[in-house]
């Protein structure tokens, strides 16, 4: 007879339910007739992922004293349920989005998002270096076909199979860590692999090293985010707006864990390396992002210097680090969210790439976008208008608090630089005169659900600013499931 | 309602009143009369809190705390010292001037417009009586948010370069200001400026002080200023120099010199050598400048420089005339830049080559312009004489030097306002100006007389402000001891 685990099926409830919306989605490509299957996919993913946040939520709640189920495979605990809410609530407004910009294979597009946020949702949780990998895979996948859904277009096309290629290559790197760990310590289970390691086996940081890029890899963090430009300007704005919110947070989210579950011994190690990469991508993301013309390929660059920012509470490595890490992300993927969802539209209204000449004049014709562009552009640059500033803050703070003052002083200069590219948004927006309008015709599609959605990215930015102490009680609580 | 909740209620609502002018579907004329009466609801609830303010009480008064962010120790904590109360009250009457204006002239975009202008009020009152060190650092970079905008869209020809440096300039010194922030409060334990004990650090010092100097600015930090000064609309300019340049100086009282008493002692003799630049340089330009509103912009920097003279002089007398000179100068310059923007709707043009002879058949233009420059130039008996004196004499008691800089800064001051009135009113009649040009008009001095009967109040009993401002006559003791 074959020993089977007790399953706390609860602590997997938003998983399943994605899952099996996944499943109705695409049954929906050819069960349900075509005139149908758009709404239908929506509906569908909609209520999928609300009934998963839902389910998210209340697993916060109930998840006080986080634990291992599920013969130790995944946490249980308010890390994992706060990472969760996040996705989804990211999933849930890409879905609204997508409503009115996919353009074809509704139901395989839904099946695939839901399918990656389950992906995330369980990577976030993961407790070994086995459903780390097998989750890690499972979202990537699902994202790489994502990217290159409008097989169509060139540019979604070469994006996905830029990420297949690169994202491989970080799995491949991942994998091999993992390995690496294995070999060394004998176990795959986090917290047993710090129990065990002996703290200057060169297999064993080496295989953090590994494990460390290969995450780097999934969070565009430089040096390992030659794909994040090209990827997040060839695929489809829906797609890009998801990635570049919810990827992020799992990819960091399930980084902190790890390096501070796994390998506490070695925290002289990672929290140098953290920081190196923090300045790498700081540099890279802000100087690179300084020349674009195209908005998506600078708010990709953008999303890099970010990469940074979030480091810099990573490196930290204290409770302070991880409390500012899930805060800064909380208005971070709302503001990526929103920006590329705003992008979404003009790039519909103009039918061609989106540069900062042709968004001349957009916040005049479209008023709330406009407002909502120039809120996400500023509090992107870190001035009080939104959560960026306190998020801003905070990681400073845990840097100053760990010691690094020198990094505080990068993370100043860094926000400086950025400044010049942002208010670039906001000048082609607001202050150059538009030019003729390129638009087709006719006024521009109403798009509710879009506008719902940016409303929604729009009140977390500014409402985090607001409620700061509430959101960090939350991520306090998220926090003090890691060991310190 | 309690008293205390009126300095919060001057910071809200007219950032409520800009939401809801963005929200609300409002005509031009209604938009306008909206926001005029909003500024002259503020102007009212100031004249309030005047009157029931206990100047012979030591400490904070109309103060509000509550936490803001609670496991860093930040706190929305906002009241006022008589200082505060002043520049509080020259915010609110200034910006009522210069919405006024707005409405006057008939800004387009009206709702973006008057939303920005009441933004801008909110956030200006809140860097004054802000009483939190990240909080101040919040409203001083909101303040920023809107200037962008109202220069960029409604500014001149060359706006674009000129948002761009007024931003970079004044962010480079408040982002270093934020990682001082940063760095004293995790040090001390506390945000609070009240509670915040003092700091010896010379490296906080400098952080701080380069912020106000930028933002003053005094020199060499003034590189920002012409531009701004130029292609802003005139009202803008007046905010600009009548007011934000005072959060530079009222800085440097509030947090500066209150809080790195022994650093301010160290670099006390390098801070007078650059307010006295400032101030001789500045007037310099000021004679040199070859345009209406190049010559009260430099003035302004003069008048920046010195104030610092007399806030860094360290006596009783040069902090008394400091802060009745931040309120008549702050007066001065913002009719006088409104002045300025009906000189150009009539004319066209500021350049003194082109006007001249104005004075003939416009009694009312002439009287202002003429009242203005002779309170501007210090003539005995006028508030900015007033102001001016005590600062040289409080100066003097530091190092007869200072005092002889100071006296031949006020020599500068009437060469170049007696030459700003000729070339503007006497003279040869300009080719700009033609027969038709109106007097001003009767809505024009409804807003610049009210700031004339201030200076005119201010000039009979200089001693309001002078003997109102540190609960005492003692306001050297008071920096040493009260604010903390």
């Amino acid at each position: 007879m074959i020993h089977t685990p007790h399953i706390d099926w609860f602590s997997i409830v938003p998983i399943l339910v994605l899952l099996g919306a996944s499943f109705v989605a695409l049954l929906s490509a050819v069960l349900v007739p075509a005139a149908w299957r758009r709404p239908f996919a929506v509906a569908v993913a909609a209520a999928g992922s609300t009934g998963a946040l839902v389910t998210a939520v209340w697993l916060y709640v109930d998840s006080a004293n986080g634990h291992l189920v599920i013969a130790d495979a995944f946490y249980r605990d308010r890390w994992t349920a706060l990472s969760q809410v996040i996705i989804l609530a990211i999933t849930l407004a890409t879905a609204l989005v997508g409503a009115e910009h996919v353009r074809a294979h509704e139901s395989e597009f839904y099946a695939l998002l839901l399918a990656s946020a389950a992906g995330m949702a369980f990577f976030v949780g993961a407790a070994n270096l086995m459903t780390m990998f097998l989750s890690l895979e499972w979202f990537s996948i699902a994202l790489y076909v994502m990217c290159a859904i409008d097989y169509d277009v060139e540019g979604s096309l070469e994006a996905g199979l830029k990420y297949l290629v690169i994202g491989s290559f970080g799995s491949a790197a991942l994998l091999f860590g993992s390995a690496l760990v294995y070999g060394s310590t004998n176990h795959i289970g986090f917290a047993q692999i710090a129990a065990s390691a002996s703290s200057h086996d060169l297999l064993l940081v080496l295989g953090l090293a590994m494990i460390i890029a290969g995450l780097a890899f999934k969070s565009s963090s430089a040096p390992f985010h030659m794909w994040t430009p090209d990827v997040y300007q060839g695929a489809p704005t829906t797609v890009t707006a998801f990635m570049s919110s919810a990827t992020k947070v799992a990819a960091f989210a399930l980084t902190f864990r790890i390096v501070r579950t796994a390998f506490p011994q070695e925290e002289h190690l990672w929290s140098w390396a953290f920081a190196g990469i923090a300045v790498a991508s700081l540099v890279v993301g802000n100087l690179a992002a300084l020349v674009q013309k195209d908005v998506k390929r600078m708010l990709a660059y953008s999303s890099v210097s970010h990469a940074g920012f979030i480091l810099i509470g990573l490196s930290a490595g204290s409770a302070l680090g991880g409390r500012a890490l899930m805060y800064y992300l909380i208005p971070y993927s709302a503001m990526a969210f929103g920006s590329f969802a705003i992008v979404a539209v003009r790039e519909r209204e103009l039918g061609t790439a989106v540069t900062l000449d042709n968004l001349a004049g957009f916040g005049w014709e479209r008023p709330f976008l406009g407002v909502a562009m120039w809120f996400f552009m500023f509090g992107f640059a870190g001035l009080p208008l939104g959560g960026g500033f306190v998020g801003k803050f905070y990681v400073l703070s845990a840097a100053y608090d760990h010691g690094w003052t020198w990094l505080v002083i990068v993370g100043v200069i860094a926000t400086l630089v950025s400044l010049y590219y942002y208010l670039g948004v906001v000048r082609a927006i607001y202050m150059r005169p538009s030019a003729e309008l390129l638009v087709a015709g006719g006024s521009p599609p109403r798009e509710v659900l879009l506008q719902i959605a940016v409303g929604a990215a729009f009140v977390v930015s500014a409402g985090s600013l607001f409620a700061v102490s509430p959101l960090v009680t939350l991520a306090r609580h998220a926090a003090s499931a890691l060991p310190f | 309602m309690t008293t205390s909740s009126i300095t919060s209620l001057l910071i809200w609502l007219p950032v409520a009143a800009a939401i809801a002018i963005w929200i609300l579907p409002l005509s031009r004329y209604a938009t306008g009369s909206l926001a005029v009466l909003v500024s002259l609801v503020e102007v009212g609830f100031w004249i309030e809190q005047a009157a029931r303010f206990d100047f012979g009480k030591h400490g904070l008064q109309f103060s509000q705390d509550a936490p803001w962010i609670k496991d860093l120790h930040v706190s929305y904590h906002v009241g006022e010292y008589a200082f505060s109360l002043w520049l509080v009250g020259l915010t609110v009457i200034a910006m009522a001037a210069c919405t006024g204006y707005g409405f006057w002239v008939g800004r387009d975009r009206p709702r973006a417009y008057f939303g920005l202008m009441l933004l801008l009020t909110g956030a200006t009152v809140g860097v004054f009586v802000a009483q939190d060190m990240l909080l101040f650092y919040a409203f001083f970079e909101a303040m920023l948010i809107p200037l962008y905008i109202l220069i960029g869209v409604w500014g001149g020809a060359g706006r674009m370069g000129a948002t761009i440096k007024l931003l970079i300039y004044t962010m480079a010194g408040s982002l270093i200001m934020l990682a001082a922030i940063v760095v004293y409060g995790l040090k001390v334990g506390t945000f609070d400026l009240v509670d915040a004990p003092t700091s010896t650090s010379r490296w906080l010092f400098l952080g701080f002080m380069l912020a106000f100097a930028i933002k003053a600015p005094i020199f060499p930090f003034h590189g920002w200023l012409p531009d701004a000064y130029r292609e802003a609309p005139p009202e803008v300019t007046a905010v600009l120099s009548g007011v934000i340049a005072k959060a530079g100086t009222y800085g440097m009282l509030r947090i500066v010199l209150t809080k790195f008493p022994e650093p301010s002692s160290y670099y006390r003799t390098l801070v007078l050598a650059l307010g006295a630049a400032a101030l001789v340089y500045g007037s310099v330009l000021a004679f040199r400048a070859a345009d209406f509103r190049g010559v009260v912009a430099y003035s302004s920097m003069a008048q920046s420089g010195l104030i610092t003279i007399g806030l860094f002089a360290g006596t009783n007398l040069g902090y008394d005339g400091a802060v009745l000179q931040m309120v008549a100068h702050g007066l001065v310059s913002c009719a006088l830049f409104l002045v300025a923007g009906t000189v150009e709707r009539r004319t066209t043009t500021g350049d003194f080559l082109r006007l001249g002879g104005m004075a003939k058949g416009r009694p009312a233009l002439a009287t202002l312009l003429m009242t203005l420059g002779i309170i501007s130039l210090a003539v005995p008996g006028s508030a900015a004489f007033a102001g001016e004196f005590l600062i040289l004499a409080g100066s003097y008691q530091r190092a007869w030097w200072w005092a002889v800089i100071g006296a031949s800064g006020i020599v500068l001051a009437a060469m170049y306002m007696l030459r700003l009135i000729s070339a503007v009113l006497h003279e040869a009649r300009g080719p700009s100006v033609q027969d038709e040009a109106l007097d001003l008009r009767p809505g024009e001095l409804a807003l610049v007389v009210p700031l004339v009967a201030a200076l005119l109040v201010l000039s009979a009993w200089p001693a309001g402000i002078s003997h109102h401002s540190f609960a005492g006559d003692a306001p050297v003791q008071a920096v040493q001891v009260q604010f903390r």
